[in-house]
């Protein structure tokens, strides 16, 4: 080995280069704390990066899971936001429901009296009764029939204001005239081109035929596909029921009255049998009903669970065989000086990296999902930042969960067995 | 005259417990002087390698008392032990790089413990050790487009990055041929004499024996001959 014949030379530091002292190996400083966290995350990525294959299934592994999570809380948050948006659609100061109504789809009718009773307090400007029942929609194009939602209501007083609305109130006075909801799905026909076409046109509701008068937009819930919306009297000529009741109670308040207040009031005014409840409560009344008073919601997070007890299995695998394939080097690195906690924080950094760039991708692909899934199904998937966030902490756990069974195997890096 | 960088007493030590237990070193003295290279021989199943272990604070010690660069060894927390290992060189048989590193790479994991250096300087540090063991064309290459010998180079270079204190060798040729094992114990030498790093080898190589500037030979977890420091190393051999 000529090249190497005088080494000495080459050492800057070498002491009789420089006339010091030996180096006198004495304890060094400790590294910055963004190195201690910096270094083991950096060396985590080589480790990860060497090995193409496995880092491509880890990957894959992560992205699965995000994409599942993503789906199931995707279509969970889609049935519960559909579920209520015939009463989100509503706009009202204060409602009044019968205390056994569960869903609006099936209405606990209450006393119509109430409505009219409101109207003692000196802030309750209007109150207005709503009627809920489901009939039969024959589609136009096919002649098929389909179960549809009618709302009947008094149009002109302004309670309740679906888009679209406003516009027909008076047409929706004359008898047997009905508005129908350009959002709901596609099997009841293609409505809103109709009307465009032709301008109203008569369409058969149960056995009765009704004239189209114009379009409003509510959009489907869980229990109704479609709406249709009518006058009061329109309604009882479809439906037959007690002159004396109602489902639903819409009251509008006075510019500027204490909203909070007057629900007092209101409840201690009237008896037990009504609910007074804000626009809010009502909505999410009828939430808790699909999500505690079903199996809908334990349905979707239990396939959440799934997908992060799959995914987490996998990334523990992939770390585990990265451990075991190099526990020799782990063991040296321990020889080197490397402690147990540094080298735990390669394992969670590799866990942490997994975590990255499996969820990145996931994202993007269950975008691109909630796109044509909702397209294909009107469900409203959608991405909401919050909702984004909430997956990637659950993947992050998932993966440190992982990374925390796999960092035990560093136990059997022994650096005493290196000799 | 310095402290001795390995001063071990009566070391006594035994694998297994009750019915398995069995001893294999027995009441140990040796002392290393500053800069001195000791070989260690003798036959296997001796206790060689747990007697480096000891020393190199990758085992927990029985009984006797061992000062190492300073440290008490008996009784020391693990914490402690970390710690002494980062100022002891330590060379392998198999040279035990990471696949995933460059020569260069695996070279600066040995200064990647130290606070007083930055990237920059670990990288340049570990650029001149390479070229100091002749690998200064191989820097950027991993271990897998190196030879056996040049491996162990690199493993060299890596062991005397971190300014150690002592340098522990297990068998470092074993796994090399004649000609590359001479090379890489002959480069080890001339490094740490330059430096004034101590060196405890163990080897059964007789053609590396000419390295030492003394040689302790064990015998069923004794110490039969060498035990005494005949002259004290420190200048280049
Ligand atoms: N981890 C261990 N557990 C139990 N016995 C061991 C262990 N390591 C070594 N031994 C035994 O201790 C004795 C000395 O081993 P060792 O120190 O490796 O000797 P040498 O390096 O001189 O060959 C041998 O009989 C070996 O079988
Ligand atoms: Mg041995």
């Amino acid at each position: 080995m000529n090249e190497i014949a005088n080494p000495t030379k080459l050492l800057p530091w070498a002491p009789e280069r420089n006339g010091e002292e030996a180096p006198a190996a004495a304890a060094k400083p400790a590294p910055a704390l963004a190195d201690a966290l910096r270094l083991p995350l950096r060396l985590a990525w080589r480790q990860l990066r060497a090995e193409k294959s496995r880092l491509f299934a880890a990957m894959a592994g992560v992205m699965f899971a995000s994409v599942l999570v993503f789906m199931q809380l995707g279509f969970r948050g889609a049935l519960f936001d559909s579920a209520t948006n015939l009463l989100g659609a509503m706009r009202a100061d204060i409602f009044l429901v019968h205390p056994m109504t569960d869903a609006s789809f099936r209405p606990e009718p209450l006393p119509r009296v109430r409505a009219y009773q409101t109207l003692a307090d000196p802030d309750v400007e209007l109150a207005v009764p709503l009627y809920l029942a489901q009939s039969t929609w024959r589609n136009p194009e096919t002649g098929r029939r389909r179960a549809v939602q009618l709302i009947g209501l008094d149009a002109g007083a302004g309670a309740v204001d679906f888009p679209g609305l406003a516009g027909i109130v008076e047409a929706l006075k004359r008898p047997d005239t009905l508005a129908f909801d350009t959002r709901s799905r596609p099997e009841f026909g293609p409505i809103g081109r109709l009307f465009a076409e032709r301008g109203s046109f008569d369409v058969q509701l149960g056995v009765r035929r009704m004239e189209l008068v114009g379009l409003v937009e509510i959009g489907p819930s869980f229990g109704a596909d479609g709406n249709v919306v009518m006058s009061e009297t329109n309604f009882r000529r479809v439906v037959e029921r007690g002159a004396s009741n109602t489902d639903l109670v819409a009251i509008k308040l006075r510019a500027g009255a204490d909203r909070a207040a007057v629900r007092e009031r209101l409840r201690a005014l009237l008896p037990g049998d009504v609910l007074v409840l804000s626009h809010e409560e009502l909505v999410a009344h009828e939430r808790s009903y699909w999500e505690n008073g079903t199996p809908i919601g334990f349905i979707f997070v239990f396939g959440s669970l799934m997908g992060l007890v799959v995914g987490m299995v996998i990334v523990y695998q992939i770390l585990f065989s990265d451990i075991a394939s190099h526990i020799s080097e782990y063991a040296t690195l321990k020889a080197m000086g490397y402690s147990n906690g540094y080298l735990a924080r390669v394992v969670m950094g590799s866990a942490l990296i997994l975590a990255i760039i499996g969820f990145v991708p996931g994202l993007g692909l269950s975008w691109l999902l909630y796109d044509m899934v909702g397209k294909a199904t009107f469900l409203p998937l959608v991405m909401y930042p919050s909702r984004a966030a909430v997956v990637f902490l659950l993947i992050f756990g998932m993966c440190a969960i992982a990374g925390m069974l796999a960092v035990r195997k560093l136990r059997d890096a022994n650096p005493a067995d290196m000799f | 005259m310095a402290a001795p960088p390995v001063d071990l007493k009566s070391i006594t030590f035994a694998y297994g417990a009750g019915e398995l237990r069995r001893a294999v070193l027995r009441d140990v003295d040796l002392t290393i002087a500053p800069g001195e290279i000791v070989l260690l021989t003798g036959p296997s199943g001796s206790g060689k390698t747990t007697l480096l272990t000891l020393i190199g604070a990758l085992r927990a010690m029985q009984d006797g008392t061992a000062r190492v660069l300073g440290q008490e060894l008996s009784g020391a927390s693990e914490a402690e032990r970390v710690r002494l290992r980062r100022r002891i060189g330590f060379i392998f048989q198999n040279h035990n790089l990471l696949g995933f590193l460059t020569a260069r790479q695996n070279v600066a994991m040995a200064m990647e413990l130290d606070g007083g250096l930055n990237e920059t300087q670990r990288l340049k540090r570990a650029g001149e050790m390479l070229e100091a063991v002749g690998l200064a064309d191989h820097a950027e290459k991993p271990p897998s487009q190196l030879s056996g010998g040049q491996r162990q180079r690199v493993a060299v270079a890596r062991a005397l990055a971190g300014d150690p204190g002592l340098i522990l060798a297990d068998e470092p040729t074993a796994a090399l041929d004649k000609v590359s094992g001479q090379e890489v114990v002959h480069l080890l030498r001339d490094l740490a004499k330059g430096r004034g790093v101590p060196i405890l080898l163990v080897t059964h190589d007789p053609r590396i024996l000419d390295i030492a500037d003394r040689i302790v030979a064990m015998e069923d977890g004794r110490i039969v001959s060498g035990a005494q420091e005949a002259t004290v190393g420190g200048e280049a051999a």
